[in-house]
């Protein structure tokens, strides 16, 4: 059974338009690639509720999501930056996945102080976004997503400013992180051959629409669309 | 050099005529030379001075951010392309404020157009006269409510009309990036004449602002300090307004906020980028619209409804909010959107609305602009006496007002002492608001 079911979604954008069909296994791991002004990041923004499709249907389990408001889908979301407040301390930004007025519970604490630990974050909670390390940045935004509780989680190029053995170590931790709290992850990336240590599966898109969809390590070694091939040629000659 | 922006009007009207007045300072000083000052201060010499005194701040003020506009890169790469302090200026500094100075001189121009106070006081008849003070005469003397109706509606006509020629100006001033350079960047900071140069313009407009201050301060402690103090009806008026300036100023921040926040909306949810600028615009277009003009409305709506005592003070806190208005505006709705650009999709993910992101994201991203802007309105409506001296006939004199009757029947020695508690009290209101809404 899918867990994720993306049924004949449009969207269109002035003479640009977006057209996908995908689903997801609930547990697994999907990486989007492709070259820019694919329609990656849009499709993650139709999921995540940013945008409204014109046509088609998002269903997360048994539950129509495409016609809720942001807050309300059992999806959360991280982003190539701006993931947290800058005038909050990273605490408070973890705490407002619990309630966006900060009046906790003594669950909500214990909540906060496992997803501290398990992003290893704990000595830093009284410390401010601009005072700690971009990967650590990054792992309070994890933290939060782990304090929202929600079953789906979308990457949008999170770690892209990351140094390499960063960005490797924060893949581990994504991963580590979907297999001990049952994750369904969607992770947008330029860097195929890096995401697929955590991706089931891959799904190349370009011009708006899924080409090419499979078992992650199939794609990269057997890649039969000529674009893809051409694609992953550039990305693992940069 | 930011004083006469918080000091009332009548106070500074106050100080230039004791610099510049004939038994003023500056004749004192020239004395012993045997060269006096012979132009006549009440007229349209002491209207062009104060209105010097005011708006030379302010524009300052208002320029600055054209060189926030420019980057540390542009700096660093004039440097490594040798420019000198003139091709700096023409290739760097001017066109990054030849965006802002027409926005500025219209803004500079327009308070000038709409100026009541310095008029009533410094215009000494007829000859150098404005609609305002001919209003102002028609209800206060004449007592005919029809004449100022007809003057109102003209100087109307002639400020929308003035505003829509120069609206295209004004929009600039309500776009700021909120990008901040770094001025040490530049590479002649070190040119010795460039200092020498510096250090005189900025030593003049010094003295210019500073000597009526320092006028003010000697004649108010060589007055009679405890008679006046110890009046009690100095310090009601000081209530009258300190209640005026409060109210005024909470009305104005709610109205600036919903604005603010109504345009970031529509700008980010709605993708409707002229419908932003135009209401943010429309927030500003008091600016253009005069108090006075706007307080003869309330004045007129109130007689017809019998009410002008009981309407008094809240239609002075209307007056003053509406002025104060578009200064409260243009600091926090910039910092809003911006702050709405980069948080937008961040608060809809995890709920963050109404008052709760009011609480947690925005509040604490305006605050700072703000309490700025807010305990400089509060100044502002303190010190005003614009629409304040149409109302005093019903007995709720503000300070403002006290002062400028005392100045008008001749009682200088009182009148010094009164400025001078009025300019004290205005600094203490704005820094304990700055204070207070910052922290």
């Amino acid at each position: 059974m899918n867990f994720l079911k993306i049924d004949g979604v449009r969207f269109r954008q002035g003479e640009w338009q977006l057209e996908v069909d995908l689903e997801a296994k609930r547990g697994g791991c999907i990486a989007l690639i492709g070259p820019s002004g694919a329609g990656k990041s849009t499709l993650l923004s139709l999921i995540a509720g940013f945008e409204q499709p014109n046509q088609g249907t998002i269903f997360v389990g048994e539950e129509r999501i495409d016609t809720q408001a942001p807050a309300r889908r059992p999806v959360t979301m991280m982003f190539q930056e701006n993931n947290l407040f800058n005038h909050l301390t990273l605490y408070q930004n973890i705490a407002l996945g619990c309630h966006p007025g900060l009046k906790l519970t003594e669950e909500d604490r214990e909540l906060i102080e496992t997803a501290m630990a398990a992003t290893r974050l704990g000595a830093l909670q009284s410390r401010k976004p601009a005072d700690v390390s971009g990967g650590e940045r990054q792992r309070a935004a994890l933290a939060r997503c782990l304090c929202q509780r929600r079953p789906l989680l979308l990457l949008d190029e999170p770690f892209t400013g990351l140094d390499p053995q960063l960005r490797v170590e924060m893949h581990e931790l994504v991963d580590e992180l979907r297999k001990t709290h049952a994750l369904t992850v969607i992770i947008v990336s330029h860097l195929p051959h890096e995401v697929a240590r955590i991706a089931d599966s891959l799904a190349f898109m370009l011009g708006g629409k899924i080409l090419k969809a499979g078992p992650a390590d199939a794609m990269l070694s057997h890649p039969e669309n000529p674009e893809l091939a051409q694609y992953l040629r550039f990305t693992s000659a940069g | 050099m930011g004083l006469p922006v918080v000091m009332p009007v009548i106070v500074a009207v106050f100080g230039i005529v004791a610099v510049y007045g004939r038994s003023g300072l500056l004749n004192f000083l020239l004395q012993p030379t045997g060269i006096s000052m012979s132009f006549e201060l009440y007229g349209l010499t002491g209207i062009l001075l104060a209105h010097t005194f005011f708006n030379l701040p302010l524009a300052v003020r208002l320029l600055l951010p054209a060189w926030d506009q420019i980057t540390n890169e542009n700096w660093r790469t004039a440097s490594t392309l040798g420019m000198s302090s003139t091709q700096l200026f023409r290739f760097i500094e001017w066109p990054a404020l030849s965006t802002f100075l027409p926005g500025v001189i219209v803004v500079v121009f327009l308070l000038c157009f709409t100026s009541f106070a310095v008029v009533l006081t410094l215009g000494g008849g007829p000859a150098a006269t404005t609609i305002e003070v001919a209003i102002y005469q028609a209800l206060r003397f004449e007592f005919d409510p029809a004449q100022a109706a007809v003057l109102a509606l003209a100087q109307l006509l002639l400020c929308a009309g003035t505003a829509l020629l120069l609206i295209r100006w004004m929009r600039v001033l309500t776009q700021t990036s909120g990008r901040k350079s770094d001025s040490r960047a530049r590479p002649d900071t070190g040119a010795r004449a460039g200092k020498l140069f510096d250090f005189g313009v900025i030593g003049l407009c010094g003295l210019f602002v500073f000597t009526p201050v320092a006028a003010l301060v000697i004649s108010g402690l060589q007055g009679p300090v405890a008679a006046v103090l110890l009046d009690t009806d100095l310090w009601q008026a000081a209530a009258r307004s300190l209640g005026i300036a409060l109210m005024a100023t909470s009305l104005a921040g709610i109205i600036a906020l919903g604005i603010a926040t109504t345009a970031r909306f529509l700008v980010l949810e709605r993708r409707q980028k002229n419908a932003k600028e135009g209401l943010l615009l429309a927030g500003s277009l008091t600016l253009a619209f005069p108090p006075m003009v706007i307080g003869t409305g309330f004045f007129l709506i109130s007689l017809h409804l019998k009410a002008v005592d009981t309407l008094t003070l809240l239609m002075i806190a209307v007056v003053n909010a509406l002025m104060v208005l578009p200064y409260i505006l243009r600091s926090i709705a910039p910092v809003l959107i911006d702050s709405g650009q980069q948080y937008q999709k961040l608060c809809a993910q995890l709920g963050l609305s109404g008052w709760h992101r009011f609480r947690q994201v925005d509040w604490p991203m305006i605050r700072k602009p703000a309490a700025f802007s807010l305990a400089l309105g509060g100044a502002l409506s303190f010190g005003d006496m614009g629409v304040a001296a149409l109302f005093d006939t019903t007995g709720h004199i503000t300070l403002p007002v006290m002062l400028y009757q005392r100045m008008s029947a001749y009682r200088f020695d009182e009148a010094a002492v009164t400025a001078l508690a009025l300019v004290l009290m205005c600094v203490a209101l704005f820094w304990i608001l700055d204070r207070s809404l910052s922290r």
